[in-house]
């Protein structure tokens, strides 16, 4: 098993500047196999959904600190929907309180990463869910 | 009011987070301590007389100021205990400010929200979700007049974490002193006002780099002027750190920033030794004690030795390094969270013997929720005890002369210039943040010291080692704001929008367009006319952006 040839965007939605971890993450991904392209801070979820249809990606990973996860995720989701992206699996990364987990996965999150994890074991869950 | 998330619930709720690092959490400590600092320098197991370079360090108070920039230490004054606090209303602020200062709280510390850091009004579509969430909204000079009601500003010193928008805020604060009738000379305090790290760490930049050191040696020039005791810039290294570098490249890439400012600021006819003066530091204080403290002493003296060789700097004044700190940030865990106030111990003990002029002390569960009182109290708390019954502020730079503390100081100075010296050959730091070469060295250092962690190669005790098999995470948990508190931000600025004198807006702002348009002027005067006018934080930065652009950020990986 492995991120060979799998493409994943990973992104900055809302204002936080805080891109250290969503950088980390990818560079593992990217060790990992996969191809990784990278938003750049700031962007809408409109934007985000259309460069992962653009760009024909697996995955997108959303970094977010700032606690707005919650609308940030939803609004994400429904912009993927709109664009009949359904299929691109989402995980979220960042300062995510447990207690939230779930509505998240509810949302469609298929993955909630934090800073506590270790980075094989990010990659591990992204590749386990990937070649489901 | 905010209402805040109940802590028992997120610190139960964690049987996954237990297992998180599964066999690793078990795995047996090491028995020798490491031989190399974080930085990386190989340490001896002694240090003798023989291998310091520079034996007699001078005095402090004296060039190159190894010993400190005072010459009687603490002794003097002690260091200003400032705490960063702030968030959703300015009323809500407003009353913690005062809570703060009621517990011998010495300086305020001003958080502001995403919007405001931005450029953004809170009804701006892409702010709506991020409203009063990390600080106060300050929208306009309106809210700055509720955040500091029936407080003093020529009494207190107020530091603002601001950056993209330090100009503007600081305008609004010089215009506060004038509703409250305070002469703007007596201001003191501290606007942040370092968009070089911004691009790299922080990411609340706005305009393209050129104009922004522009926007900069304005507000410094303009300081310099009117408000003589106020510090315009805080030349910042902690954002960096915590992002992931190391101690030496923290103070590396700091004083390469400064120089840069430097420069900006005398193509636009400052005086060095006139502004330099005024050109403050600010960094985190993790948790190796010596390479801490040796930091701070091979910073001080490559500053004082920089200014002097390449610009000939002789006004000792202005020739001091003069720096805050914060102990905590992300060298604070999740696990086992009490032990963090023993981190914050060390790291306070540190940046004292490092001489450091302001002092932040993070709670000890910053780590993973927003502080609560109690936490709050005891970060406070901590740095009295250093102060009145440590004992360790009794005599200047205590551990000068010390072989190993005196070698570490020289080796720190020779690594932290060989930083500088790598991004002047590659063309300087403005085409180093241009080009995203220095964010991308950044975001491969937080991956080193990411994987160390997770391999046991760097020792977090109750994270990595040590341990508890019935152990919960402090898992992040962040301040829950009452869903009607943005409601009532955008209430008012609405209110504001609706009431203020709409010809007086356009003319200040129709000013501060002309003025940006040429590279002459200082925009100081004109940002301040318009924060009389009720202009807005949004209306003045959509001003400015329609003359400069935006920072079009290279995406490196």
């Amino acid at each position: 098993m492995s991120l060979n040839g799998k493409r994943i965007l990973i992104a900055k939605p809302g204002l936080d500047g805080h891109d250290v971890g969503a950088k980390i993450i990818a560079l593992a991904l990217r060790d990992a196999g996969a191809d990784v392209i990278y938003t750049g801070l700031r962007r809408s979820p409109d934007y985000i959904a259309r460069v992962a249809v653009d760009e024909d990606v697996d995955a997108v990973g959303l970094s977010i600190l700032s606690g707005s996860h919650k609308e940030l995720v939803e609004e994400t989701v429904r912009c993927l929907a709109e664009l009949d992206a359904g299929d691109i699996h989402l995980f979220v990364g960042g300062t995510i309180p447990s207690e939230d987990h779930d509505e998240l996965r509810q949302a469609g999150a298929r993955g909630i990463f934090t800073a506590e994890m270790a980075l094989d074991e990010v990659v591990a869950a992204v590749e386990a869910d990937l070649n489901a | 009011m905010f209402s805040r998330q109940k802590k028992g619930s997120a610190m139960s709720d964690s049987s996954a987070a237990t297992n998180k690092t599964g066999d690793k959490a078990h795995r047996d400590p090491p028995t020798k301590p490491s031989t190399a600092t974080p930085s990386g320098i190989e340490v001896p197991p002694v240090v003798t007389a023989d291998m310091v370079r520079e034996p007699d360090q001078g005095m402090p108070g004296e060039f190159p100021f190894t010993r400190g920039i005072f010459p009687d230490g603490f002794r003097g004054r002690l260091w200003t205990i400032r705490q960063y606090s702030g968030f959703g209303t300015a009323e809500e602020s407003n009353e913690r400010y005062r809570f703060l200062l009621d517990k011998g709280q010495t300086g305020l510390s001003v958080a502001l929200d995403l919007p405001t850091q931005c450029g953004y009004d809170p009804v701006d579509p892409i702010a709506k979700s991020e409203v009063g969430k990390v600080g106060v909204s300050l929208s306009n000079l309106a809210e700055a007049e509720i955040l500091f009601d029936e407080i003093d500003v020529s009494g207190i010193s107020t530091s603002f974490t601001i950056n993209g928008t330090a100009s503007i805020v600081y305008a609004m604060y010089c215009a506060v002193a004038d509703k409250q009738g305070v002469p703007r000379e007596k201001l003191t305090g501290t606007i942040q006002n370092d968009i070089l790290k911004e691009y790299v760490a922080r990411g609340t930049w706005i305009f393209p780099v050129r104009p922004s050191l522009r926007l900069i040696a304005d507000t410094i020039l303009f300081s310099n002027e009117q408000t003589p005791r106020f510090n315009p810039i805080s030349i910042a290294g902690a954002h960096v750190r915590d992002a992931g570098c190391t101690a030496v490249e923290e103070m590396g890439y700091t004083i390469a920033n400064g120089l840069a400012y430097i420069d900006e600021l005398i193509r636009r006819g400052g005086d060095v030794e006139k502004f330099a003066r005024r050109l403050s530091f600010f960094f985190y204080v993790h948790m190796d004690f010596f390479e801490e403290v040796c930091k701070f002493r091979a910073g001080r003296r490559l500053w004082a030795k920089l200014l002097t060789e390449r610009y000939g700097v002789k006004d000792p004044k202005a020739l001091m390094f003069r720096f805050g700190v914060v102990c905590g940030g992300s060298s604070l865990v999740g696990a086992q969270p009490d032990n963090n106030v023993v981190r914050v111990g060390i790291e306070n003990m540190a940046a004292v013997m490092g001489g450091a002029q302001s002092i932040f002390t993070a709670a000890f569960d910053e780590a993973y929720q927003i502080p609560t009182e109690h936490s709050a109290e005891i970060a406070v708390r901590t740095q009295q005890i250093v102060a009145h019954e440590s004992g360790i502020a009794r005599t200047v730079d205590p551990l000068g002369g010390s072989y190993y503390v005196e070698w570490l100081t020289d080796q720190m100075e020779d690594e932290i210039s060989k930083v500088i010296d790598d991004i002047e050959t590659y063309g300087g730091v403005t085409k180093a943040v241009e080009d995203g070469w220095l964010q991308l060295k950044i975001a491969q250092r937080a991956s080193e010291r990411k994987r160390k962690v997770d391999s046991g190669e760097t020792v977090i005790v109750g994270q990595n080692y040590f341990r508890r098999d019935d152990q919960n995470e402090g898992v992040a948990e962040l301040f829950k704001l009452d869903p009607q508190a943005s409601a009532r931000v955008i209430e008012k600025f609405e209110r504001v929008r609706d009431t203020r004198n709409d010809a007086e807006v356009a003319k200040t702002l129709a000013a501060l367009e002309t003025a940006a348009a040429t590279d002459t002027e200082n925009l100081m005067p004109y940002l301040i006319d318009c924060c009389h006018a009720y202009a807005t934080v949004g209306e003045m930065v959509a001003t400015l952006k329609s003359q400069w652009g935006e920072f079009e950020e290279p995406v490196r990986l």
